[in-house]
């Protein structure tokens, strides 16, 4: 079993995330660290590969220094990466990304693709979608629970109303949840090893995506400007001394929320 | 500015979510939905109250169960038969997939997480909160079919009091659209709205001590009529389930009222929640963050002021 995980490069949960005024681009030049959810897929990998055997390859799209981040993920026992890194990806929407992400895996050749949850700097949680329509492979997301067996996959989804339990053949895509498990740490045996695991950087030319398929140039979408979201009014704050229900009921009255 | 709006029908009703945007949309030009599924064409013709003039609908057997990529299928052809330039989309676990496989699939822009639509000239204006909410973007697209998905929650449905003429179409699919298929659903019980449709929420987090504190909250949700959500930490510790975590990893919500009962009000939280029209917090530590961005906040112990709280609203809603 092939298993490939995409996975993102996001600046640290420490860092103050700012856009470039400029360029109207996320500021990447801070701390920056793996996906916060992508580490739910990158376990949920490793769990398929050590009930079924097989190989779990990593594949991102991000600049040169996102191998770090990567690293992580073979510290808890990814077995090699690919990392797109191409100036002429930089600007990429929805459009792009999901063109050199499908284009990378249709090399990879792998039996699952597995996603993680949502970006933690795009708030996206779409890119699985996409990537699907250009494999023309079926689609689970959401994924709570998983099991694959050699020839398909099944999940079990939260949705608005209920459970649904989907199941399609492989290969196939399947974006996980960061309910489904909890993520190992690295070992210290894996933190030694993930520095001499197989790690390839690949340019946009090398997997076929022409110019104008991917950053700036293909993206549909565009961000005209920056603003302050808009303020909350004046807020009250009280110390309960035996009213304050009294005064939360007067409060919500008053403003017609009953 | 012509646009189609997906619209999604459970038990029989159209989704409140769908004729939000609709409403939105017929407020920018003509406005036409789609409806796709088994009961499609009897939950259709609502759709005119909120300012279709046109709902197309299709029942064929492959749109049945609530999977993504059929319906790619059936909204690319039916994007070119309809004329629409723009599509909208109020997310949900089923709309974030239709909307980006058919922005795959069309090679058209998509932007997402959009609290409001507006026309600049001709131009259409997404306003999407980014970064954790502390940055209002203003986006575009630079071509058209333009795709937009809305935040839950974030427009309310207004019935304009038209009709809807309602088209059958037949869409046609993908081999690889089929491959996927739903083998079991099951539904929750729940005794009251959930939380992406409830007017008023009352949600808890680590400052309820334990989990059966929630059936206080369990209390105060049914008599305002509201639901009950929770943070990722009470959830990842299993006092409540899943389906009503809100925040970062969970839902994004925008009730009318939303009370934060023993909630810190973290970043991971304060993003799914701060679209809230008012917002109540009560906590016992002053210095929580949650007072810095609620409209009013209440120092105080939670077991106390809940009860007491429950107790006034039945006897006003009784009065």
């Amino acid at each position: 079993m092939k298993i490939a995980v995409c996975v993102k490069q996001v600046p640290d949960a420490t860092v103050h995330k700012k856009i470039d005024p400029q360029t109207k681009r996320l500021d990447r030049s801070g701390e920056a660290a793996l996906n916060p959810t992508d580490l739910n897929a990158v376990e949920e990998a490793l769990r398929v590969k050590d009930a079924q055997t097989g190989e779990v390859v990593l594949v991102s799209l991000g600049p040169a220094k996102a191998i770090e981040s990567l690293r992580k993920a073979l510290a808890m026992g990814a077995d090699r990466a690919v990392l797109i890194s191409d100036e002429g990806a930089a600007g990429s929407d929805l459009l792009g990304t999901s063109r050199a992400l499908a284009a990378a895996l249709e090399r990879e050749e792998p039996d699952l693709v597995l996603f993680g949850q949502a970006s933690s700097d795009g708030d996206g949680a779409v890119l699985w979608a996409a990537v699907a329509d250009r494999l023309r492979r079926p689609l689970i997301s959401q994924v709570a629970a998983l099991t694959v067996d050699g020839s398909s996959v099944s999940g079990k989804r939260q949705t608005e109303h209920g459970y649904d339990t989907i199941s399609a053949p492989l290969p196939a895509v399947v974006a996980v949840s960061d309910a489904i498990n909890e993520p190992r740490y690295p070992s210290l045996k894996g933190i030694m090893g993930a520095k001499t695991k197989p790690q390839e950087t690949v340019s946009l030319a090398d997997l076929g995506v022409e110019a104008g398929e991917a950053g700036e140039a293909a993206a549909k979408t565009t961000v005209r400007e920056l603003g302050a979201p808009p303020a909350r009014g004046d807020s009250i704050k009280i110390e309960d001394d035996g009213s304050a229900a009294q005064k939360i009921l007067d409060y919500v009255v008053e403003k017609r929320l009953l | 500015m012509k646009s189609l709006v997906f619209l999604e029908h459970y038990h029989g009703e159209l989704e409140k979510g769908g004729l939000g945007v609709l409403s939105k949309a017929a407020s920018l030009g003509e406005a036409t939905g789609v409806v796709l599924g088994p009961g499609a064409a009897e939950v259709a013709p609502r759709a005119g109250a909120f300012g279709a003039s046109k709902v197309y609908v299709s029942e064929d057997a492959a749109l049945e169960s609530p999977l993504p990529q059929p319906r790619v299928d059936a909204l690319a052809a039916l994007i070119e038969q309809s004329g629409a330039d723009t599509v909208l989309f109020a997310a949900s676990v089923l709309a974030a997939d239709v909307a980006a496989g058919l922005a795959a699939r069309l090679e058209a822009g998509l932007n997402w997480d959009l609290t409001d639509l507006v026309l600049e000239g001709d131009e259409l204006v997404g306003k999407r909160p980014a970064l954790g909410d502390t940055v209002l973007v203003d986006v575009g697209w630079t071509a058209t079919p333009r795709l937009g998905m809305v935040r839950s929650g974030a427009l309310d449905a207004v019935e304009s009091g038209g009709t809807a003429e309602v088209e059958q179409f037949e869409p046609t699919f993908s081999d690889f659209s089929a491959l996927a298929t739903l083998v079991e659903q099951t539904q929750e019980e729940s005794s009251g709205p959930s939380i992406e449709d409830a007017d008023i929420i009352v949600a808890g987090g680590r400052g309820l001590g334990a989990p059966d504190a929630f059936s206080l909250l369990e209390e105060l949700a049914a008599a305002l009529g509201g639901a009950v959500a929770a943070t990722r930490a009470v959830v990842d510790a299993g006092w409540y389930p899943y389906a009503t975590q809100v925040g970062q990893t969970g839902k994004t919500v925008a009730p009318k009222l939303y009370v934060a009962c023993g909630i810190s009000g973290a970043i991971q939280h304060k993003v799914g929640m701060q679209g809230a029209g008012t917002i109540v917090a009560i906590n016992k530590d002053a210095n929580a963050p949650i007072f810095d961005f609620c409209d009013l906040g209440v120092v105080g112990d939670l077991h106390q002021i809940v009860p007491k709280l429950t107790e006034l609203v039945r006897a006003h809603r009784g009065s």
